[in-house]
């Protein structure tokens, strides 16, 4: 799915990286613990998190993750923002709540990503 | 390792409590890991682990240091920290298992990942630690 499909389903506010909307995203993760993000996630995913502060972009940062859509209402400030733009981070902001944000995505054909068992 | 091999050395102090600078170092590492041409599953293994480990030296400890040693065939990141200590070894490696405290789980952490994470993503992983004595965390990754 591109992103700016995704804004569309969503109707999100970009926050940051419109310049790169015609990114793809293949599957998404939402989350509110960076360590499980760390955990489970690969680049080419779309995270949806509650959190807005400057873990949010390390974690993302370590993965190659490049795409994260804050939900609540929640904004980072300016210095998450700031971080986000120099490492070419499309951040967007959504009303929803992290359940409806990924339910409407799925509902579009944006799958989860596959937890491996031990 | 032959003589002529060089081996990078990059040193960084994690101070005790900085949530705002925890990061700093595992990016400058993936950083230096990227310039010279490292394979990039391989660098983000190894950013995932800095970082998990940058960030536990930053909730549980008194601060410490990360070092990373990048020779030809492999890369170490050994993550120093003084303080308490870890009081069981096996609690601390079991998915889930946490003691971080709540402005750590604010931030995102304390989900009980970080040493499975770290033992996850490296090649060789070794841990040496007692209650109120320092914890040195070992991770090997071949390249």
């Amino acid at each position: 799915m591109l992103l700016r499909e995704a804004k569309e389903i969503l109707g999100a506010e970009i926050l940051s990286g419109d310049e790169y909307m015609d990114r793809s995203v293949e599957v998404a993760f939402s989350c509110d613990l960076m360590s499980d993000v760390l955990a489970f996630v690969d680049d080419k995913v779309l995270l949806l998190t509650g959190l807005t502060n400057l873990q949010v972009i390390r974690t993302a940062e370590m993965l190659d993750l490049s795409n994260i859509v804050f939900v609540r209402g929640k904004r980072p400030n300016e210095e998450v923002c700031r971080l986000a733009k120099e490492k070419k981070m499309v951040l967007m902001g959504v009303k929803h709540t992290l359940f409806e944000a990924s339910g409407l995505l799925y509902k579009n054909g944006l799958n989860g990503i596959k937890i491996e068992g031990d | 390792m032959a003589e002529t091999e060089k081996t990078i050395k990059l040193e960084y102090e994690v101070g005790k409590e900085e949530f705002s600078k925890a990061g700093i170092a595992s990016s400058n590492i993936k950083k230096v890991l990227n310039q010279i041409g490292i394979d990039s599953t391989i660098v983000r293994r190894v950013a995932i682990a800095a970082y998990e480990s940058e960030i536990n030296i930053v909730i549980h400890s008194e601060g410490g240091k990360i070092i990373a040693e990048i020779s030809h065939d492999r890369i170490i990141i050994v993550a120093h920290d003084k303080g308490k200590g870890i009081e069981n070894i096996e609690n601390a490696m079991t998915k889930g298992f946490s003691t971080a405290s709540n402005e750590a789980r604010e931030m995102g952490f304390g989900a009980g990942m970080g040493l499975p994470n770290m033992k996850r993503t490296s090649d060789q992983f070794s841990i040496e630690s007692s209650k109120g004595s320092d914890t040195i965390v070992e991770m090997i990754f071949n390249i």
